[in-house]
């Protein structure tokens, strides 16, 4: 290649990166404002959020909104039961999703497979339709107003198929020469699980677990028809509190917003490189 | 020995089976029974047939408006989105430096809750204090209530909903255009093809399967969206933003009448299943499969 035409190329491949760089710009710029507006108004002071021109960097910081919003609202409650909620969830969901998603890879038994399609068509059906008769059992139960829907369907149900659907992928990866020698050495289906299995499916598990504690965390459906006494609301139920008829608190909606979001934006910072890689890996295969 | 293994693989299972029976197969097929009844909290139950139906088709004016509405959003978040992400994909697919940072603040609305995505852009388009005023204000412009306007509302729910998931599909698109294999790029270069016979005949066919997989994700969410407009419209103004889902929830959660709401919400399962029937059947014409 002459001189000539590889300086051409670089100028081309330049403009090519700048023109890259600005348009990946406006578009992050847009997906950040809504952070940026969300953290600058739980930091201001109520009386300058409607001023004109808008303060885009609260003067001064007015931290005690978030002191407000624990005051106002038992908000530490809300956040016990999303926290509490999300880690049963997830902690069910994964290890049943493990159990079976491993013996549907690596045991035999009759029906296996036909029982494996049937679960796995059952991830078509929408929540809204089964949302209606659960909703009645959980009343003849006297289940409504308890946390009780809110953990033990989802993480048994939809979500938990997917689960299985995506460790059993995992499973089928393992050689099967590990569990053949685990069972020549007398372990039982359940100990080469334990200690063979579920170590080895770690990777997997943690895309499982960081999926399904983010659908928990953000589930605002479920919690909406369940729940009706405010002390055992979850997070994104708990932010309509500071809404009424006489208007919306901005400042402290923020606040709490920002409470809400930050703990799942913190664990996604450190987990994202593996989280996206592990959502393109499921999307694809 | 084999014995033993039969009978682990149905222990190991039956949290599922169970789960699937008591909280999916169980309540789909009462969901379906129920919507042949008048099954409400006010009045004894009876059989009627198809009545339910019947009322939701010929009788019922709210109904075919959510049903327009609900592929209003479907029409325009669904191709916004698929182009949107595409072209995020393709500028996100060269490893050039900080190019993590843009994959990563693309990706974050996906993680953060849609209540907390929905609230914030209520604020941003609020009539007085909304940041999107605010800035047209400052050009001159004296900006439009939005949400509280019948043909803006539904746009605007819209592009909040694209901007909130447009990342997923992003993921999904980067991880085939990774696949790619950088052969035909080359070739094509040695052909001297443009840009844009490159993208059309060489990258969008070997990435249709893909695109095919984010089309039905994204048509089937779209038709189920709920909580964006229970935050950010309440269906209004009017009816102008009243979606499926949130006429399942008004009749069902708010009005108790559970046998209407099983018969809508059954309904939207057979849109949804036509429509994914309809994408399947055609889908031979234009999604590529490498042999």
């Amino acid at each position: 290649m002459s001189n000539k035409s590889f300086s051409r190329r670089r100028a081309g491949s330049l403009a090519a990166n700048t023109t890259t760089y600005v348009l990946l710009s406006i578009v992050t710029a847009i997906v950040l404002v809504p952070f940026f507006w969300m953290v600058t108004t739980s930091l201001k002071h109520q009386s300058k959020i409607f001023l004109f021109p808008p303060q885009w960097i609260p003067r001064p910081f007015v931290w005690e909104n978030y002191v407000e919003v624990f005051t106002r609202q038992p908000f530490h409650l809300y956040f016990f039961n999303s926290t509490y909620i999300a880690v049963l969830v997830t902690v069910g969901t994964c290890l049943f999703a493990a159990l079976a998603g491993y013996a549907f890879a690596k045991l035999q038994f009759p029906f296996k497979n036909t029982i494996f399609l049937v679960l796995l068509s059952s991830m078509m059906i929408p929540t809204e339709v089964t949302a209606i008769p659960l909703f009645e059992w959980m009343t003849a139960l006297q289940l409504v107003n308890t946390h009780f829907p809110l953990i033990v369907p989802p993480m048994l149900g939809a979500y938990g198929m997917f689960g299985v659907f995506l460790l059993r992928q995992f499973f089928i990866t393992v050689p099967s020469d590990l569990d053949e020698a685990a069972k020549i050495d007398g372990c039982t289906p359940w100990t080469t699980f334990i200690r063979i299995m579920l170590p080895l499916c770690v990777p997997a598990l943690a895309t499982l677990c960081i999926f399904v504690f983010l659908h928990s965390w953000n589930e605002f459906f479920e919690p909406l028809i369940y729940l009706n006494s405010s002390e055992l609301y979850t997070l994104p139920l708990a932010l309509s509190l500071f809404t009424d008829q006489s208007g919306t608190e901005w400042h402290l909606l923020m606040a709490a917003s920002v409470i809400a979001t930050l703990p799942l934006l913190v664990v996604f910072f450190f987990a994202q490189k593996k989280f996206i890689e592990g959502i393109a890996m499921s999307g694809m295969k | 020995m084999l014995r033993s293994e039969k009978w682990y693989g149905y222990l190991f299972i039956s949290p599922m089976v169970l789960g699937f029976a008591a909280f999916l197969l169980g309540p789909i097929l009462t969901a379906f029974f129920m919507s042949f009844t008048n099954w409400s909290l006010f009045k004894e139950t009876s059989y009627i047939g198809f009545d339910n139906y019947k009322t939701a088709f010929t009788n019922d004016p709210v109904f075919w408006e959510t049903v327009g509405n609900t592929l209003y959003f479907s029409a325009g978040l669904v191709p916004l989105n698929l182009l949107l992400a595409l072209g995020l994909a393709l500028l996100l697919k060269n490893k050039l430096p900080g190019i993590g940072f843009f994959r990563t603040a693309i990706f974050t609305p996906v993680v953060t809750s849609l209540v907390v995505w929905a609230i914030v852009f209520k604020y941003i388009f609020a009539t007085d204090a909304g940041m999107v005023n605010q800035l047209l204000e400052m050009i001159g412009v004296q900006g439009p209530a939005w949400l509280y306007n019948m043909d803006l509302a539904m746009p605007v729910v819209i592009v909040v909903s694209v901007l909130k998931n447009v990342g997923l599909n992003m993921v999904i698109f980067l991880a085939a255009l990774h696949d790619v294999p950088k052969m035909y790029y080359e070739a094509a270069e040695l052909d001297g093809a443009t840009r844009w016979n490159v993208l059309t005949k060489v990258t969008l066919p070997l990435i249709s399967p893909s695109v095919f997989l984010a089309l039905m994700l994204t048509l089937i969410g779209s038709l189920k969206v709920f909580g964006q407009i229970y935050v950010m419209t309440g269906g209004g103004p009017g009816t102008s933003t009243y979606v499926l889902v949130y006429y399942i929830y008004q009749q069902a959660f708010k009005l108790y009448e559970f046998g209407y709401a099983s018969a809508i919400a059954f309904i939207l399962f057979f849109i949804v299943l036509a429509l994914t029937l309809v994408q399947w059947s055609v889908r031979k014409r234009w999604v590529h499969h490498e042999q």
